[in-house]
């Protein structure tokens, strides 16, 4: 029906018709499937809650003398500087040097990695340490200085596990409370997490992945970046409803944007009590109606995903793979569910309303004809389920 | 009955008063008290909502000034801070009063209502981006 550069040629002309995944739903109701698949040319989906799985590529430059850095702490937070003399990757999830985590539970996980991300990309000063053992051609063994992201030469974010097509709903099932990644749960199933951009996540309005593939070109907390692989544990081989939605996490995206161009309010360091530090990212991803299977998948609604609900006192620590059962997001959303006979309150940790207006902010990109879109160099893997580690004996 | 909340500071020297009690015995208020802080020889912090007619409050009012104390009508004990909030919703089952809301439904964008605050702190110890904080 459509191609990419027919799409692009519109979008350079101020001509594409672009509308959210929230907006599309109304509108294919209105108009029929068959006539919005010929006049809607782009769907943003977008997504803003915290994915633990990130981190970024700095490089310092060279001070005078030289020095190969070997250890490195960026605001005590230690950075891994195995990468090159004056290159290191900082990981969102690491603690700052010296926080007693959770010796006295649960740990408040103020400063971290994902928080020192946040203020490079606010453009604050931020303290680099480093070590080094000396060598003929780097011979500085210490550094102490301050340095801000124009100081840097590159500042590149990676996430090499991004928009997680799904994800469970915490409950805690035990006696007494529990402190996870998914936030506070009340002992008895009193309450509830759900962690997902529901119909606006751009993997649950490309269920198989028919436009999002590596190489497409994404919105990153406002910097234009792009897939580049699929992500860690990337597992579409799942149970998925006959809309092909998946039931569970399944697919993910590894991303990656240059941070210099990125904006501060979406790009936010986290910091989940009793459980550590991580960063939530902004991410916005255009889908190019095509043809009307794409258009069709984009239209998918809250009470048509359904999340599995796990038990995060035993059965998600223990692995058991059990699941108590499935809520859909339009439940889940109203703030209060009824769930095995229980009246529980329903709690989110991904940012519909941030999600809500990165979707805006791209299809105002595309209406400007600032932002064209990218087909896919390969696709995304379609089959694949995630292996567990198995602990063996060395004999 | 006309309801106040009210956020007193109090400097160094004023802590060994009994204030709350000439509050209700010399001014007949009802004082319902969120959260105190008042350490001696120290400054000191009192939320609490006074009821009582118009007259009786402001008379009250007066005797606490008359100490040095100040009174802020509008000041909270709990702030939220409308620009860290990325509106991800974890506070909201949190929230006892339904201070912490979504005006809509739809949209998901968390708002703050600082009169329907009870300064229990549930937000503070949950919010993830450092959203909520507290005065003292």
């Amino acid at each position: 029906m459509k191609t990419y550069e027919e799409i692009n040629e519109k979008i350079a002309a101020g001509k594409a018709v672009v509308l959210t995944a929230d907006e599309i739903i109304d509108y294919v109701d209105k108009n029929g499937l068959e006539t919005a698949a010929k006049e809607v040319d782009v769907v943003t989906t977008a997504t803003f809650g915290p994915m633990c799985s990130s981190g970024c590529f700095l490089n310092f430059g060279h001070s005078k003398p030289k020095m190969r850095i070997t250890e490195a702490w960026l605001d005590d937070v230690p950075a891994y500087a195995g990468v090159a003399a004056v290159d290191v990757y900082l990981g969102a999830t690491q603690l700052r040097y010296n926080d007693p985590a959770n010796l006295y539970h649960p740990g408040e996980f103020r400063f971290g990695g994902g928080h020192v991300m946040e203020k490079l990309v606010a453009g604050k000063k931020i303290q680099l340490f480093g070590l080094s053992y000396g060598t003929d051609d780097y011979p500085r063994r210490e550094i102490r200085t301050w340095i801000d992201i124009n100081d840097l030469n590159q500042a590149i974010m990676v996430n090499p596990r991004n928009c997680y097509q799904n994800y469970n709903v915490a409950v805690n099932c035990s006696e007494k409370e529990i402190y996870t990644y998914l936030g506070y749960l009340k002992p008895g199933m009193k309450n509830l997490t759900y962690c997902s951009a529901t119909q606006l996540s751009p993997l649950l309005n490309d269920p198989f992945y028919m436009t999002i593939g590596i190489g497409t070109r994404i919105w990153i907390a406002g910097a234009h970046g792009h897939v580049y692989a699929e992500g860690t544990q990337h597992a579409p081989s799942c149970k998925r409803g006959e809309n092909d939605v998946p039931m569970g996490g399944s697919g993910t995206l590894a991303l990656t944007g240059d941070m210099k161009r990125m904006q501060p309010e979406f790009v936010r360091g986290v910091s989940l009590r009793g459980y550590g530090v991580s960063l939530a990212v902004g991410v916005g991803i255009p889908i190019p109606i095509l043809n009307e299977a794409i258009l069709k998948y984009t239209t998918v609604r809250d009470r048509e995903i359904l999340a599995p609900v796990v038990d995060y006192a035993t059965d998600y620590p223990e692995a058991t793979g059990k699941v108590l059962g499935y809520l859909n997001y339009e439940e889940l959303k109203s703030g209060e569910v009824t769930f095995m006979d229980k009246e529980v309150k329903a709690g989110s940790l991904s940012s519909y309303a941030g999600a809500l207006e990165i979707a805006e902010i791209l299809k105002a990109e595309i209406n400007d004809g600032r932002f064209l879109l990218s087909s896919p160099m390969a696709p995304l893997v379609r089959e694949q389920s995630m292996k567990p580690l198995v602990i063996r004996e060395n004999k | 009955m006309p309801t106040r909340k009210l956020l007193l500071y109090f400097s160094k020297c004023e802590t060994e008063k009994p204030i709350v009690y000439r509050l209700v015995k010399d001014y007949n208020l009802m004082i319902n008290i969120f959260r105190a802080k008042v350490t001696p020889d120290e400054e000191g912090y009192l939320v609490l909502d006074v009821a009582g007619t118009d007259e009786d409050i402001n008379n009250g009012l007066e005797y606490v000034k008359s100490f040095g104390v100040t009174v802020n009508e509008t000041l909270k004990g709990v702030r939220w801070d409308s620009v860290k909030c990325t509106s991800c919703g974890n506070c909201i089952p949190r929230c006892p009063t339904g201070a912490l809301y979504y005006p809509d439904k739809h949209a998901l964008k968390v708002d703050f209502d600082p009169t329907q605050c009870i300064e229990c702190l549930n937000c503070i110890k949950n919010c993830p981006f450092d959203a909520c904080r507290s005065l003292f």
